[in-house]
């Protein structure tokens, strides 16, 4: 093309509008709404509801008053046991029924992968609500169900226990999110060429080895993704927790993660004022915490990862 | 796996799109003399439409009225949002303290000083919507919730049990309960927290901490929550614990409703409001006490507790009509109108007023006999961090659940108030 050589690189306008409509968009509610916030928590409001500057007061007050720290930290932990379940349990669980579905001689697998997806995409309210029908200790059918089975007299009430009501409402969750590891996993697995796993089984291996010799290599980046999206998740969960403990998340906080911790200071509880300094100063930690996370991951693990075209 | 970002997008997105209907609605050519009501009072819809706007008209045919409920839990942040954003509506529904004196803080609320009827508010009425140094009151008192308990007559009767006055007399009564039958003695659960504060400890506490007195003696630091008075209202509520349902740490408060509402708990430690509640679901007969008195006592104290307020828009379009609304608010005919269409809910007024629904009215007996007072960490006690009122839920709660003594609970309140409050210190 002449024309275009003779004027050189000609500036590209069509891109411009192409990507234009997403950059606005993403821009105007994503990335300008994050940076205000960033703003906002250098800022503390007075009674008027007028905003001063106190530059990094807010994260001060956080880590070292002792009203606020005991909190954050405990919201903290409680998150770290939260993703550890999700990645001990579900993770491992949805690796399990995405391996069985994708053997070749399962039977009805489409109603399997349907009623095993089906609670995630149901609203967290109404799991919440089932499940504390379920295990309600004056009307739940657990009990009745441990009954059955000879075990009544390890029931108790899971949900109201310091004790245990975290690991409760995380199985909970991990019931409802199984699906979506199940599916990526499961798709992954459909990816992986016949040729490969016949000529494993040819060459003598059994289906243990072929998974895991084979496999179980190929989904490694999947299992990647998978995780990450685990983290970004739980670190940023706070629906189940509300349905079922609401905002003060007791007993005695034991069920306190960031978002109920981050919904408390933003909006206030009961006859605590909210705080837009304060708030943003708790939201700007999360999204530090996760963007560490999300870097280190990159970094360290998905870089080092193989990716395979068959 | 949705997430708390996915939740505050969509609430911006439900404000923008309200914002956008509020404005839309602002602009339209209303007729001269609307008033909107803000509330959290979703429940009273139609007590609002049928019983008190028509009341309303009938004097004052000119001036429409509109009730315009949102769900209670949004209610705090969407109101601060309407007022700062010019979109709310003439006429406020006030919470009581601090909620509604950042508001008037703010700008946001005008005086109601002159409104005429005011005078029938005694200074404990007005105390929840008044500026700390007494001088500018910027709502009109609407309701009050009383405490105390609600009683299945039918078992009290199969049990041959009578009503206790004691706390002596309490204890006997669910014991008795308790070893004679299958029902829950007390219901009441620890799962939601709120209930175990505000049920238990505000319910059975004035009359440890003499009412007012006490209550004024924490704000002026005279007294601490370390005090016998204190400790021991804690103690009488770890008393409970065994008279409680099965299961009751995770027992909620719908859960405990029903326990009491089928028939399968004899005593329910009530707010007021509840009585609405088994008036539509209990098919048996039920009465109520007051708080049972501690050993050697004879005069009695009760949480009558302010709780509903109507204040005015500093920048309503329609400020004269609102007035002469606020003033309605403030008569005779009002208070027993409200009172009578919700049982439960008292006027604050001096006004007179007879109820036709009988355990309200017991209720509402218990003022002639025993001294009012209101919820002790509500006014100033509840501005500093950590926060007084979720302090009592989360102690209280945890005394129940038999996790932390009463002198441990006792301790935790008394550090956190000492932690940020001078005369504590």
């Amino acid at each position: 093309m002449p024309g275009f050589a003779k004027s050189g690189k000609r500036f590209p306008t069509h891109i411009v509008v192409f990507l234009a409509p997403a950059v606005i968009v993403y821009t105007l509610f994503m990335i300008y709404p994050l940076l205000d916030s960033l703003r906002v928590s250098f800022y503390t409001p007075d009674d008027t509801g007028a905003l001063s500057f106190v530059g990094l007061g807010n994260y001060e007050t956080l880590f070292f008053d002792e009203n606020w720290s005991k909190g954050f930290w405990n919201a903290l932990s409680n998150n770290f046991i939260l993703f550890a379940i999700h990645m001990l349990v579900q993770n491992p669980i949805g690796l399990l029924l995405a391996a069985l579905l994708s053997l070749p001689t399962v039977r009805g697998r489409n109603i399997y992968r349907t009623a095993m997806f089906l609670p995630t995409m149901m609203s967290v309210v109404i799991i919440g609500f089932v499940w504390q029908l379920i295990l309600n200790p004056l009307w739940g059918v657990a009990e009745t169900l441990l009954d059955i089975i000879g075990m009544v007299d390890y029931f108790q009430p899971w949900l109201g226990q310091e004790s245990t009501a975290l690991v409760t409402i995380s199985l909970i969750s991990v019931w409802q999110f199984v699906g979506i590891p199940m599916m990526l996993i499961y798709a992954a697995l459909l990816n992986i060429p016949e040729e490969l796993t016949e000529a494993a089984i040819i060459d003598g291996a059994n289906h243990w080895q072929v998974f895991w010799r084979i496999k179980f290599p190929l989904i490694l980046p999947t299992l990647g993704i998978v995780s990450i999206l685990t983290f970004v998740a739980n670190f940023n969960a706070f629906d189940l927790i509300y349905a079922i403990k609401g905002g003060l998340a007791g007993p005695n906080f034991a069920t306190d993660i960031m978002g109920t911790f981050f919904y408390r200071v933003l909006f206030g509880f009961q006859l605590q004022m909210g705080s837009n300094g304060m708030g943003a100063t708790v939201a700007a930690m999360m999204f530090l915490i996760i963007l560490t996370g999300v870097i280190i991951f990159f970094f360290a693990v998905q870089r080092r990862l193989l990716r395979h075209s068959f | 796996m949705t997430s708390i970002t996915g939740f505050a997008r969509k609430g911006l997105m439900l404000a923008a799109v309200a914002g956008v209907a509020t404005s839309m609605l602002a602009s339209a050519p209303v007729a001269a003399g609307t008033l909107k009501i803000e509330s959290w009072r979703n429940d009273d819809l139609q007590i609002w439409m049928d019983k008190i706007i028509p009341a309303f008209n009938k004097m004052h045919a000119d001036i429409k009225v509109v009730f315009d409920p949102m769900p209670p839990a949004d209610y705090n942040s969407a109101i601060n949002t309407k007022l700062a954003g010019g979109t709310s509506g003439d006429l406020v529904t006030c919470r009581p303290f601090d909620a509604s004196l950042a508001l008037y803080k703010q700008g946001h609320l005008t005086s109601v000083n002159n409104i005429k009827g005011m005078e029938n508010f005694s200074s404990v009425a007005k105390s929840a919507w008044t500026t700390d140094d007494g001088k500018v009151t910027f709502c009109v008192p609407m309701a009050s919730v009383i405490h105390g308990f609600i009683y299945n007559k039918e078992i009290f009767a199969e049990l041959g049990l009578s009503v206790p006055k004691t706390e002596a007399e309490f204890m006997a009564v669910v014991k008795a309960v308790k070893a004679k039958s299958k029902y829950t003695p007390i219901a009441l659960g620890s799962s939601d927290q709120w209930e175990a504060a505000t049920m238990g400890f505000q319910n059975i506490g004035p009359n440890y901490w003499k009412g007012e007195a006490g209550r004024q003696a924490l704000i002026d630091g005279s007294a601490k929550y370390t005090d016998a008075a204190y400790v021991n209202t804690w103690k009488a509520l770890a008393a409970w614990a065994p008279y409680m349902g099965k299961g009751y740490k995770a027992q909620k408060y719908p859960d405990t409703q029903n326990l009491f509402s089928l028939g399968r708990a004899a005593i329910y430690p009530a707010g007021s409001w509840d009585i609405n509640t088994f008036n539509g679901q209990a098919d048996f007969k039920f009465g109520a006490f007051p708080p049972p008195t501690p050993a050697g006592q004879s005069d009695c104290y009760i949480s009558d507790h302010t709780d509903i307020g109507l204040g005015i828009n500093a920048h309503s379009k329609n400020m004269k009509d609102a007035e002469v609304f606020m003033s309605w608010v403030a008569s005779a005919e009002f208070a027993e109108l409200y009172a009578n269409a919700l049982p439960g809910f008292f006027p604050l007024s001096n006004h007179k007023v007879s109820l036709k629904d009988p355990v309200a009215q017991e209720f509402v007996n218990w003022r002639g006999k025993c001294k009012s007072t209101i919820r002790n960490s509500y006014q100033i006690l509840s501005r500093g961090k950590p926060n007084l009122e979720n302090t009592l839920w989360n102690v209280s709660a945890q005394v129940l659940n038999g996790s932390m003594t009463p002198a441990q609970a006792a301790a935790e309140a008394e550090k956190g108030l000492k932690g940020w409050y001078k005369p504590h210190q």
